[in-house]
């Protein structure tokens, strides 16, 4: 059985735990957002862009199977780090999961202001529409 | 304090302030904190300056002693404040070396000053096939005000190329003024690049054609002083808070008999002489274009802000910044992927670049990390970011505050970032 979105958030939290120093951190966040295989050109379209005047967010979502599936890129490497680890938490979930997560390894990772809005990096309203369109998918199962 | 005197311009024996920056440091409180655990390094006074002590003593003094509504009351409390604020109206003339108070308007920032530009005067006096010019390199609050104003009069926006270095091109301005003209709003000093464009020329090039000039110097008075007499500008828009001021305050500056001709540009309080269902008559400048209750409080720590200014010989603060930029820019150029954008013989605070395939967000987030406070995305230029074909920069930006620490420091956090991201 796959693990569910509060205990993939456990396990990046004491993964973060063996970080001593901001800068192993990020390294971590960047190595992620190298990793994630970004987005194929025919979703990387106006209507999948997520509204961010820093660094531009494209996500796109189905179903499948009864688990909404999420691929995302940005422009920004550690947006796309950040993405991954989203997506890690979120993506192959019940969207009524998805709906209802409370995300709090966010700011127990030491991240939460990249979801201030003065950022303006497009995570915020990234999540917004991660839980939106779950809703929109449950409702269309 | 140390004093040394040394002659002004008019010959008058004048006594400055020795430049010590570290003295100076100590009279910003908020220069002494520490961001993410790491001495705060700000290079970000293009978006806003920090305040000295004085300035926040002064407001917050107005409002222990001194706070009641102006230009009404016959109460002791308002005269007071009223005389306060009025003080400021002509400490800010003297700064500018405007013919009259009558000429400053308070406003609440640059952008309100360009739009009562546009909406009092343009409404009034722009015609369908009139033209306005603007450059490549402006700033959004000197874009959309004239789009919307163009827009509603039939009238034309036409915009100055600018080079790769980041000059307007000056050859492309004279061959788009004509007879259809009427006016020129450009950038003092780029907040994106730092150029300082030639003015004196354009306003005497533009005056050929009875076009009028309007400059916005909101990045420009924090790193020179402008004399409009001299320049000769019609309008001149600025903003209190880059410049050790509060936030909230703008100045426009316009010659008298422009202001004179122009309608008021909002209506209510203050700004009347007599209001009846019938008729209203207006007041006299330059209460017509200042309706309701003004920014009472920024605008008498303001006139601390100009007195503060006044201490130094400009000229120490000028090549202290131009020592820092030039410092910065041989210092970055060695470090691995730094390209720079803008980079014109002529600049003034400003130092912007990207590391080569690197969005600016994560260099601005790893130098967060380390307490260096710098500006990164399209500095509200997106037209100028257009022409270079880039998302954005990072930007440093400098005041006379800054030290060759704060230089060392931002060079490690980008050898840092491009460590990490390159």
């Amino acid at each position: 059985m796959s693990s569910s979105i509060d205990e993939i958030q456990d396990q990046i939290i004491a993964e973060f735990q063996l970080f001593d120093q901001w800068i192993e951190k990020y390294e971590y966040i960047i190595e992620l957002g190298k990793n994630l295989s970004g987005l194929d050109d025919r979703y990387m379209r106006d209507e999948n862009l997520v509204p961010g005047c820093q660094s531009r967010v494209w996500l796109h979502a189905e179903l499948k199977s009864g688990k909404a599936v999420y691929v995302a890129d940005s422009d920004a490497i550690i947006t796309k780090g950040i993405i991954a680890l989203l997506i890690r938490v979120l993506s192959e979930q019940p969207p009524e999961s998805v709906h209802d997560a409370e995300l709090y390894f966010i700011d127990r990772i030491g991240l939460k202001n990249h979801l201030s809005s003065t950022r303006s990096n497009g995570l915020v309203s990234m999540i917004n529409k991660m839980r939106t369109v779950a809703r929109e998918l449950a409702e269309a199962d | 304090m140390n004093l040394s005197i040394q002659p002004d311009l008019s010959g008058k024996a004048a006594s400055f302030r020795e430049f010590d920056v570290e003295k100076i440091r100590s009279d910003f409180p908020v220069l002494h904190r520490e961001v993410n655990g790491s001495p705060l390094v700000y290079l970000d006074n293009g978006a806003s300056s920090q305040k000295p002590r004085r300035v926040i003593d002064r407001m917050t003094r107005y409002y222990e002693h001194e706070h009641a509504n102006i230009h009404r009351g016959v109460h002791h409390l308002s005269q007071r404040a009223t005389d306060a604020y009025e003080q400021v109206r002509e400490a800010s003339c003297n700064y500018l070396n405007a013919a009259s108070s009558r000429e400053i308007l308070f406003t609440r920032g640059t952008t309100e000053s360009i739009n009562l530009v546009a909406c009092s005067w343009g409404r009034h006096f722009l015609k369908e096939g009139d033209e306005i010019i603007i450059s490549t390199m402006e700033h959004h609050s000197n874009i959309v005000p004239w789009q919307m104003i163009c827009e509603e009069r039939g009238a034309k926006l036409k915009v100055i190329p600018i080079s790769k270095a980041g000059e307007l091109d000056m050859e492309a301005f004279q061959n788009l003024l004509n007879e259809r003209t009427r006016l020129v709003s450009v950038v003092h000093v780029s907040n994106a690049l730092g150029t300082i464009n030639p003015v004196k020329e354009i306003i005497k090039l533009a005056h050929q054609y009875d076009a009028l000039v309007l400059l916005d110097g909101a990045q420009a008075l924090p790193h020179m002083k402008v004399d409009m007499r001299a320049l000769d500008v019609d309008f001149y828009a600025f903003s209190a808070h880059k410049m050790l001021g509060p936030t909230g305050l703008g100045i426009l500056y316009g010659k008298e008999s422009l202001l004179d001709s122009m309608p008021p540009y909002q209506g209510g309080g203050e700004m009347i002489e007599r209001v009846t269902f019938e008729k209203t008559t207006y007041n006299e400048l330059p209460f017509k274009f200042e309706a309701g209750t003004p920014n009472i409080a920024d605008t008498i720590a303001f006139g601390a802000a100009l007195e503060y200014y006044d201490e130094f010989d400009q000229s120490e603060l000028i090549a202290h910044e131009q020592d820092l930029l030039d410092y910065t820019s041989q210092r970055l150029s060695q470090v691995d992927g730094v390209e720079f954008v803008g980079t014109a013989g002529n600049k003034a605070g400003v130092m912007s670049f990207n590391l080569k395939d690197v969005h600016p967000f994560d260099v601005g987030t790893i130098l967060d990390q380390m307490g260096i406070a710098v500006r990164t995305g399209h500095h509200c230029t997106q037209p100028l970011m257009d022409f270079y074909g880039i998302v954005g920069t990072v930007r440093a930006s400098f005041a006379f505050y800054n030290n060759q620490t704060d230089v060392d420091a931002l060079i490690g956090g980008v050898e840092k970032a491009s460590a990490i991201l390159l």
